[in-house]
């Protein structure tokens, strides 16, 4: 069975359907509506037996490369431009078929933000590449 | 029979672990060959005892460890085609008390040629008996990558005297590592801290050993009040006190004063005086701020540049400057480690908690939200960004 990535986004991807501002700034009921479906998504995968692995990611993003001989890494600790992407955290998911994927991603993209209302948020959809061919 | 179902029940069988393991060692088995040999003993005692319960678990422990030895032993030597000359039985070694295995060990596994991730794995495994496995899920890491990081530990060790008595000091920070990742990760390590930090008091008159033990229990108390049912964060001013572990606390305060009478003071002994003080109050209102404030002091008198030898200490002291004399006061106080400090949560969290005790609603969901961002776990995280959520909303 195919696995893929649904990753979240702190910034990046297409123009966003329903801007909102910062989480910390909804209303605290709509706060905690929207982190109990974060919960709730990964309980359904792991009952639909789909669940593989779910991670969050802080946005402090450094860039580092390779100095040359015996000089320190070279690192950049930004600001990055705000058009660059930065991912926010993932589920790990084990499914029958991209459309299942896809239907998960909408899924997990129509958690309520404020008002209760759904989020519309992209989810990034990537397929895992497996180690070696299974035929 | 009750003992055998006792014995595999896991800690009476753990705690022999550094018994058996030192006394292979001291009788001069090299001690990464002698932690594997053990480690396979024990897999064999899981598998037989439950049937065939020995009498003398220690003495079958060792034998079924030598026993290996030798077989590692003949299987070199038969590989490198010498002779075979191997002594079935070692002379046994000098005669010591539980104490002194457990002090020997924890020495060995807390090596300063040792990364603190060695450190901590190799006495959890040493010392704690716990398996690869189980430490590896504590770690969240996989069971491959923390065989070849004790692994790796014991090839270090290899060729080391270990006679000589080590660094207590390195030792009391190990044990406190196991316990504060041990709450931040899948498996509770906390407990296992709690457990080997007691077997250290009986090795050693050192107060700050138990002093460490005490504070340990002291903030151990409190967990079972740091989560609700959703598993969201509750801070201490916030938490159902009726849920504290009283017993926990009993043994803490007995354990703290016992270390106390010896007059010599060390940070453990003080920061567990000021969870005592914590555990003590009936209510967040009757926290006895000055009597903290006073135990603070002590604590940043113990260095001579607090901001950067022991910013930690510098900000707890912030909060109670902040009960005690007022939350512009305490905020003054952060700004001693802006520098040291400025880009972790927790220095955030201090100013917003300072800032929404002084009212100033705005400046604390500012800083909230920006501790959320610098936060390093997930339920910390979120609980920063109800904060911040909670004191906008109560301010519009």
């Amino acid at each position: 069975m195919p696995k893929y990535l649904l990753l979240k986004h702190y910034r990046g991807g297409p123009e966003p359907h329903r801007p909102v501002p910062p989480i910390d700034q909804w209303a605290p009921e709509d706060v905690e509506a929207h982190m109990a479906f974060q919960d709730h998504v990964s309980r359904l995968l792991e009952e639909s037996g789909e669940y593989v692995d779910a991670r969050a990611l802080t946005p402090a993003q450094t860039w580092v490369r390779y100095g040359g001989p015996d000089a320190a890494p070279v690192t950049t600790d930004g600001p990055h431009p705000e058009t660059s992407d930065l991912v926010a955290g993932w589920w790990m998911i084990d499914v029958d078929s991209y459309e299942r994927a896809v239907e998960l991603a909408a899924y997990v993209s129509s958690e309520p933000g404020p008002g209760g209302e759904p989020l519309y948020e992209w989810i990034d959809v990537r397929e895992i590449l497996w180690e070696r061919p299974t035929d | 029979m009750g003992t055998s179902h006792r014995l595999t029940d896991g800690a009476a069988l753990r705690d022999l672990v550094p018994r058996v393991l030192a006394s292979l060692v001291r009788r001069g088995e090299a001690f990464d060959a002698a932690e594997d040999a053990l480690q396979e003993a024990l897999i064999e005692a899981l598998r037989v005892w439950p049937e065939h319960p020995p009498r003398d678990p220690r003495a079958w422990l060792a034998a079924v460890a030598t026993r290996r030895l030798v077989d590692a032993r003949r299987s070199e030597a038969a590989r490198a085609r010498r002779e075979e000359e191997v002594q079935a039985e070692p002379p046994p070694g000098p005669v010591s008390d539980a104490g002194d295995d457990t002090l020997f060990l924890l020495f060995t596994c807390c090596h300063p040629d040792l990364a603190p991730t060695s450190q901590v794995a190799l006495t959890l495994r040493a010392v704690g008996g716990l398996t690869t496995r189980e430490i590896a899920d504590a770690f969240y890491v996989p069971e491959a990558t923390m065989a070849q990081r004790i692994s790796r530990a014991k090839r270090t060790l290899r060729g080391r005297r270990l006679d000589q008595p080590g660094d207590l000091a390195v030792v009391l920070r190990v044990l406190y590592l196991i316990y504060t990742t041990g709450h931040s990760e899948r498996v509770d390590l906390a407990a296992e801290a709690i457990r080997l930090a007691r077997q250290l008091t009986l090795a050693t008159e050192e107060p700050e050993a138990r002093g460490l033990l005490a504070l340990m229990l002291l903030n151990h108390a409190r967990w079972p009040a740091r989560f609700d049912a959703e598993g969201r964060v509750v801070t201490l001013d916030r938490q159902d006190r009726s849920r504290w572990d009283t017993r926990a606390i009993a043994e803490g305060v007995r354990v703290l004063q016992s270390a106390l009478v010896l007059q010599r003071p060390g940070r453990y002994q003080i920061e567990a005086a000021i969870a005592a003080l914590h555990d003590d109050a009936a209510s967040a209102e009757e926290t006895d701020w000055p009597q903290i404030l006073a135990w603070y002091d002590d604590l940043v008198a113990l260095t001579d540049d607090p901001p950067r030898q022991d910013p930690a200490a510098v900000l707890g002291r912030a909060v109670a400057v902040g009960h005690v004399v007022g939350p512009v006061a305490g905020l003054l106080e952060t700004d001693r480690v802006r520098g040291v400090l400025g880009d972790r949560y927790r220095w955030h969290a201090v100013r917003a908690y300072l800032h929404e005790l002084g009212g100033d609603r705005l400046a604390a969901g500012a800083a909230y939200a920006e501790a959320a961002r610098r936060a390093t776990n997930v339920a910390e995280r979120d609980h920063l960004v109800r904060q911040a959520a909670r004191v906008r909303a109560s301010g519009a």
